[in-house]
């Protein structure tokens, strides 16, 4: 898709750069200690507190991954925001109060408040960094991501643009700019989500009658089975071309010769033409990115551009059928929306490499309708397809990162640093309530903007993580400005509680405790801007080197190793007396070195990341949680047992109380 | 000092949402198909009980945020509501 750069987006989202920054020049003054800039003084009310965990939550993988895998695979999706908002279940009923009575700055104090050990600080403070590196590497590539549509300029441009951004956001005043960034992004997110979802009941769908309107060539068929040589189509090597059947669907076949080759996907209509069950065939068009041996790159056969001569892929993502076959749903309601869904076609479409003869790489995209049921179940997208088997490796694969999600929410640092935001338990605890009501709201509406996305005809078949904003621009241009805008403050938000939290971990957990040096107040705020700064350029570089990944699946890799890190230790402290801190060490670093180890030899990351063939891999299935996470808790309970202190020793007991 | 374990009330209402949760997970990985099952009201199964589990957290939550005015919290500080 060519897209043309809006100037409304780059005013809105140039003013809101200008307000944050302003912002954070003038709250600059208020941030001097430590006090000040890693917890605000601990003054931020609740609400704003709350609110503020929306922001630094929804990250681009939210909102734009999670958006985007729905308007391409449908439920699947959603998945992501279940678990997404479980977690914070986990946050609020067990680690919230807690964290904010045993902690000061960073969520190793907490670890560490009954046993004063560098040590403890020392693994906390690696895995804060190994945690927050790898889930700013996602938020980086969703800046560049979105800045290549909106502003015309190169993906390095956007990462480095967010990344001086938010470098300057944080180093000026800490966590007191961070907090009303975050406030700011909370709050627009939920409100422009809320107008965008009422916009999508509004409109409705629509079925489109014309191939003028998809832009794409006419369907061809239904036809007989039997006549699909004579019309000279070419089928793939791999159907056996004496049996015809079922096999024959979403296939890819060919059309033509040479220059003029064109592809389509075979669909089956069994039992509609006035012939055998599968001998009705429909073809249809499919579109392709060709690169010749020679560099050149063809879009749908023709040079990219708009004029004559000139060819793109065109936006995608219609239905191609309604209930009692209807041209239009007219407006809906949020049930009905479902339910009209349900009983409606739907063109999903996959992709596919092809090498040609003479050497032209061809990337196919290819449509399959696809029933409304099934896009409104678990299992359509190929990484959760695995639920859908008989296989329990690949039912194991999706409990994993199920279990991932759940555990990982109360283990990341940047979210538990807020908690020392504010100023006592109480205000943890109403603070994350609120936080719960504006998270899941917002996961609510994941679905229906998804789904809404799915099938407003504006969808980018090579780009998932568009999907928000083109759905916005198929409502209108001012809506995708401010969309594309808010998408890009999203991104701000997050990323700077990510370096602020790593910042506070290189000052207070670290330095601190790998020098012999005292550091006074001034001194630590000192270290932590020039942690941030340097955590914010190995951030940009992550972000430009990481280019093309979906962002939503990196996140996933982040939760995996923040609970298989951090969560044994935290629940372990609070519940069990005898954990002690040679337990807790190794729980961090077992459960960091595994979780990370196992997801760089995943098959996943074989295909995805190194582009090697993925059955190389020898770890039985790609999310690490189901296996690492309760490694975590075993390591702390051995560990611990075997390191239990002489009765002399024996630190205080807590009374119980309540 | 006090103890830092949750109280009684936040663990009921902790594993009241991961039965609940646990349940979801078990149909998706054991009983995929069951999630097409259209409920009253027209939608299925799925979305059902996708909606219900982010209803629940909400409403759990808001149940221990009326419920958990602790001692151990109210008397330390004064409340800002």
């Amino acid at each position: 898709m060519i897209y043309e750069p809006s100037i409304i987006a780059v005013l809105i989202f140039a003013a809101f750069v200008a307000l944050t920054l302003g912002l954070s020049f003038y709250l600059g003054g208020k941030a001097k200690s430590s006090e000040g800039y890693f917890a605000a003084h601990g003054q931020i009310p609740w609400f704003v507190n709350g609110v503020a965990f929306a922001g630094d939550y929804l990250s681009a993988a939210s909102f734009l991954g999670i958006c985007g895998m729905i308007a391409f695979y449908g439920y699947d999706g959603f998945l992501y925001s279940i678990g997404f908002l479980a977690g914070w279940i986990v946050a609020l009923f067990i680690i919230a109060e807690p964290m904010k009575k045993l902690g000061k700055f960073t969520f190793a104090d907490a670890l560490n408040a009954r046993f004063q050990s560098p040590g403890i600080k020392i693994a906390a403070g690696i895995s804060t960094l190994a945690v927050s590196v790898f889930y700013l590497i996602p938020q980086m590539v969703g800046a560049g991501v979105l800045v290549q549509p909106l502003l015309g300029l190169p993906h390095w441009a956007g990462v480095v643009i967010v990344g001086v951004t938010v470098i300057l956001i944080v180093v000026t005043a800490g966590m007191v700019s961070t907090t009303w960034v975050q406030f700011l992004k909370g709050t627009l997110l939920v409100v422009f989500s809320t107008i965008l979802t009422v916009l999508i009941l509004q409109r409705g769908f629509t079925v489109p009658q014309t191939a003028e309107q998809t832009g794409l060539p006419e369907p061809i068929g239904p036809v007989n089975i039997n006549y699909v040589y004579d019309m000279g189509f070419a089928l793939p090597e791999s159907v056996n071309r004496d049996a015809i059947d079922m096999s024959w669907d979403s296939h890819v076949v060919s059309l033509g010769e040479g220059e003029g080759k064109t592809y389509w996907s075979t669909v089956f209509l069994p039992n509609e033409l006035d012939a055998e069950p599968s001998d009705a065939v429909l073809f249809l068009p499919a579109q392709t990115v060709k690169t010749l041996p020679d560099g050149t790159k063809l879009y749908n056969g023709k040079p990219l551009g708009k004029g004559e001569g000139e060819g793109q892929l065109q936006p995608v993502g219609y239905l191609s059928e309604l209930p009692n076959g209807e041209e239009k749903s007219g407006p809906l309601g949020l049930f009905s929306f479902f339910t009209t869904m349900q009983n409606s076609k739907i063109n999903l479409w996959s992709k596919k490499n092809i090498v040609e003869e003479g050497g032209a790489k061809v990337l196919v995209y290819y449509q399959k309708p696809t029933s409304g049921a099934d896009v409104l179940r678990p299992g359509t997208h190929p990484k959760f397809a695995g639920i859908r088997s008989k296989s329990l490796i690949k039912k194991f694969d999706f409990l994993s990162l199920m279990l991932a999600l759940f555990c990982g929410t109360a283990s990341l640092p940047h979210i538990l640093i807020r908690y020392y935001t504010v100023k006592d338990e109480a205000s943890a605890r109403k603070s994350t309530i609120v936080g719960i009501a504006s998270i899941g709201g917002f996961y609510v509406l994941t679905l229906y903007l998804g789904l809404g996305a799915m099938t407003s005809g504006a969808m980018d078949v090579t780009n998932t993580n568009m999907a928000a904003p083109l759905l916005a621009r198929s409502i209108s241009e001012t809506l995708f400005a401010i969309i594309s805008a808010i998408a890009f403050t999203t991104v701000l938000g997050t990323v700077s509680g990510l370096i602020l939290a790593s910042a506070g971990a290189v000052a207070h957990d670290l330095l601190q405790n790998f020098s012999s040096k005292q550091y006074d107040d001034q001194e630590l705020v000192k270290v932590a801007k020039i942690a941030s700064v340097i955590v914010g350029a190995i951030a940009i570089l992550l972000g430009i080197l990481f280019e093309g990944m979906n962002v939503g699946y990196l996140v996933g890799w982040a939760f995996s190793v923040a609970a298989s890190a951090n969560l044994p230790s935290l629940v372990m402290l609070l519940f069990w007396s005898k954990t002690t801190k040679q337990g807790i060490i190794t729980a961090i670093l077992v459960g960091m070195i595994s979780s990370l180890g196992w997801i760089l030899l995943s098959a996943d990351t074989y295909s995805s990341v190194y582009g090697i063939d993925a059955s190389q891999s020898f770890i039985p299935f790609s999310q690490p949680g189901l296996v690492t996470i309760p490694l975590g808790f075993v390591t702390l309970v051995v560990v611990s047992l075997m390191t239990q202190p002489g009765e002399e020793q024996k630190p205080a007991e807590p009374a119980t109380a309540s | 000092m006090t103890s830092h374990r949750p109280s009684p009330l936040a663990l009921f209402l902790f594993c009241i949402y991961v039965v609940f949760y646990l349940g979801f997970m078990a149909i998706s990985a054991f009983a995929p198909d069951l999630m097409t099952t259209i409920m009253p009201g027209g939608v299925n199964l799925a979305i059902a009980y996708g909606f219900g589990l982010i209803i629940a957290a909400f409403v759990l939550s808001a149940i221990y945020g009326m419920f958990s005015k602790s001692p151990e919290t109210t008397s330390t500080k004064e409340g800002e509501e």
